[in-house]
């Protein structure tokens, strides 16, 4: 075991563990934020760059400090690393910047998305976006393309994180989307159109950390925070079953994974609890679910706000 | 000519680019010398000898890096080529590979050797299809003369050399996604750590090196690496391709001794004979487009009033404030007629347009940086473009997987900090700025403190 300070926080964690899921073992406010790794897809992280963190020490042995913010989901922690996240004007600082780039070109048409209320990107423009934009021009727009007949693909809206090629990559014997193109013009497409269509092809809906890949079975029917999340269960031959059933009166409105405060589909049994497509989009009617309570959303959204929480969250303090 | 030339003093010879008139021009000395009487491991030590640093712009130390290579038992290592020459004003390599391609196929044997790598690499740009064609030529050749294949010259050491092309992307010349691309993937770089000396080519030890810099262990290991650092200044040793162009009376691919002086260079007899048309200079890129410019009265001497040479310390004099890098060798002179936001602008559309597009900063801030560019340079910006722009800049730099965020963003804020009136004239005379340009800057001496 080695340790490491975050934010004058001192943890054990063990030897390769990342600076991010290091700052996950303490939790709370010294976890930077993270749009595209993803803790249960190996190779996902290093590109959104808002896990930046300052590195004020290396380790024991070389107590330099690094000169560039590093990624923090992809720094593994040296023994007697100090770590500045939240106490850096630094990360602060560079943070804001990425919000901002991550922002310049998004539609900001939050109103209409079905992704609002548990979009990752509005939590962070709560929290590091600046009121006003200074970005000018037109926005950068793709031509919409179809991708199959359960999943919608808004590609104003992507951040780039990678995320659903991983999941992709991962879950499925073959990959029939990716990236295309480069820089700005770089998209989320199918080479030559090509339907997305596998028996889990909709994790890309539950990975995806902002309102890009959403369930059309869901599309425009209502808000997330006027549903109620319920732990459900069901026998499954392809997945585990276990997931998160949305419900406004006795009606299944949509069908989700079992997410955690990261926003990362849980291990349920030592294993990631992804869910097949038969359980995602066609299981709408209760009596096919085993519905055992409510869910708690344990993250500081709009859903968990309302509805079984009557502690007031730190985020409405900072309106009030 | 002034000064030694050990990479391209033979190139006037006809029929150089044949084995045969190669060979007998002392080609292929090295590959003898190294494979019959030393050990890999004597070669490395040569290099490291020599002081020789990566000719692609970053200037590590190359012994330095062969002696990172991690060797693990039973796992290959590869040695590639980086040809994937990309950088506007660079064009060494291309010329090299052109005019003498069995220096760079006998480095490529040399360094193999020494690094201990039974298949080597040349990823060519892919622009460069008739370059590739030159190479394979070269290579048939070779093999042909058993210098390539099994049991090279008897001395029980196998080769295989294969040239690859890219699809015509800058951002493969940076080196992991130059592996990447030559896994056949699509080219975003990788995060690092791993680095490539650990973990690179199919998660293999790999060293990936620069065409010139493969090119310079052939007279390092001819020579000794202690005859090659007698060349040049302090940490700057051998012997340097400097690709000039821009308003010189003679622009062109010169090699030359580091520790030249700039004025020599530029003014020189030797070498560039002055700016053309009897103009007066204005400002310069010492190292490719990706490094800082310098204004006129910076270039010929550094803030501390020292003539600047010709090397990687003396044009860094300074940091960013009043330096540069000496980068690639891609010199590229101005002269008082050019306009350095058209420039600019031109400058962060090209990176713009070759971003990867994988990391956010890098992504849309080399974008936005070119649309604000745009806007000014077409009479249509405002002051506070000026102050948006540095705040885009400092937003990317550093804050990027691979360099080339930090690429596109120093020349534009270099740009900005030498050349601020030029940028607000184009705001305040809008229209005047369509049919006429600027002229020279008064020199801002006291501005720039010496560091």
């Amino acid at each position: 075991m080695i340790k490491v300070t975050i934010d004058d926080i001192e943890v054990e964690v063990e030897p390769g563990t990342s600076i991010l899921n290091a700052a996950r073992q303490i939790g709370g406010e010294v976890v930077p934020p993270a749009m595209c790794y993803y803790s249960k897809l190996p190779g996902t992280g290093g590109k959104c760059r808002t896990c930046l963190v300052e590195v004020a020490a290396g380790s024991t042995a070389d107590p330099r400090p690094m000169p560039k913010l590093m990624a923090s989901c992809s720094t593994s922690v040296m023994d007697g690393m100090i770590v500045k996240n939240k106490t850096s004007q630094r990360v602060h600082d560079n943070r804001g910047g990425v919000v901002e780039f991550l922002l310049i070109n998004h539609p900001l048409d939050c109103p209409v998305c079905d992704q609002a209320g548990e979009c990752h990107l509005q939590d962070l423009g709560y929290e590091h976006g600046s009121a006003k934009t200074r970005y000018k021009e037109e926005r950068r727009t793709f031509d919409p393309i179809d991708i199959g007949n359960k999943i919608k693909l808004h590609m104003n809206r992507c951040i780039l994180c990678y995320r659903c090629v991983h999941v992709a990559n991962q879950l499925t014997d073959s990959r029939v989307h990716g990236v295309m193109h480069r820089g700005e013009h770089a998209e989320i497409s199918t080479y030559i159109e090509n339907a997305v269509d596998n028996d889990f092809s909709g994790n890309m809906i539950d990975v995806c950390p902002v309102g890009a890949l959403t369930d059309k079975t869901f599309r425009f029917k209502s808000r997330v925070w006027f549903l109620k999340p319920m732990e459900a269960e069901c026998a499954c031959t392809k997945c585990s079953g276990k997931a998160v059933v949305w419900m406004f009166g006795n009606e299944i409105y949509r069908v989700t994974a079992r997410k955690d405060k990261y926003g990362e589909v849980e291990d349920i049994e030592d294993k990631t609890a992804w869910i097949c497509n038969e359980c995602r989009f066609d299981k709408k009617d209760p009596s096919s679910w085993n519905i055992s309570g409510p869910r708690k959303i344990d993250r500081h959204s709009v859903i968990s706000q309302g509805q079984y929480s009557t502690k007031i969250d730190k985020g409405l303090k900072k309106i009030g | 000519m002034a000064g030694r030339k050990l990479l391209i003093e033979n190139v006037h010879i006809p029929g150089i680019e044949t084995y045969d008139v190669y060979r007998k021009n002392g080609g292929y000395a090295s590959v003898e010398k190294a494979l019959k009487k030393m050990t890999p491991e004597e070669v490395v030590e040569e290099v490291k000898k020599s002081g020789l640093r990566g000719r692609g712009g970053a200037g590590f130390p190359t012994g330095m890096k062969w002696s990172f290579l991690a060797k693990p038992e039973g796992v290959p290592r590869y040695l590639v080529c980086n040809a994937d020459e990309s950088e506007p004003g660079t064009f060494k390599d291309r010329y090299l590979m052109e005019k003498i391609p069995h220096l760079l196929i006998e480095g490529m044997i040399t360094s193999s050797y020494a690094l201990g790598a039974n298949v080597s690499y040349i990823y060519i740009r892919g622009e460069f299809m008739y370059i590739l064609h030159i190479l394979e030529k070269a290579i048939a050749e070779a093999r042909a003369n058993g210098m390539l294949g099994k049991n090279i010259m008897g001395s029980g050491y196998d080769l295989e050399l294969v040239v690859a092309p890219g699809g015509g992307a800058y951002i493969c010349g940076e080196e992991t996604a130059l592996l990447e691309s030559l896994e056949g993937k699509r080219g975003n770089p990788r995060m690092k750590p791993p680095f490539p000396a650990v973990k690179g080519l199919w998660g293999c030890p790999t060293v990936v090196n620069n065409v010139e810099t493969i090119a310079a262990v052939v007279p390092i290991v001819n020579n000794g690496g202690e005859e090659y650092a007698k060349i040049g200044i302090e940490r700057s040793t051998g012997t340097k391709l400097i690709s000039a162009s821009g308003n010189l009376v003679r622009p062109g691919v010169y090699e030359l001794e580091m520790g030249v002086s700039v004025e020599e260079f530029i003014y020189g007899d030797d070498y560039c004979r002055g700016i053309a048309n009897g103009k007066l200079l204005k400002a310069c890129i010492p190292g490719g487009s990706s490094v800082p410019i310098l204004p006129a009265h910076l270039v010929t001497k550094t803030a501390n009033g020292d003539n600047r040479l010709m090397t990687y310390e003396s044009l860094a004099d300074g940091g960013f404030a009043s330096g540069s890098m000496l980068g690639s060798g891609g010199f590229i002179v101005f002269d008082e007629d050019q306009c350095i936001v058209r420039n600019t602008y031109t400058f962060a559309r090209f990176y713009a347009h070759e971003s990867c597009g994988q990391c956010s900063p890098c992504r849309e801030g080399t974008g936005w940086m070119e649309k604000v560019l745009h806007r000014l340079e077409n009479g249509h910006g405002t002051m506070e473009d000026i102050t948006l722009l540095e705040e885009i800049n400092k937003k990317i730099e550093g804050n990027t997987i691979c360099p080339l965020g930090d690429a596109a963003a120093w020349p534009v804020a270099a740009a900005i900090r030498h050349f601020r009136e030029e940028f607000e004239w184009h705001v305040t005379h809008p229209a005047e700025a369509q049919i006429r340009n600027y002229g020279l800057i008064q020199p801002r001496v006291e501005e720039i403190k010496a560091l």
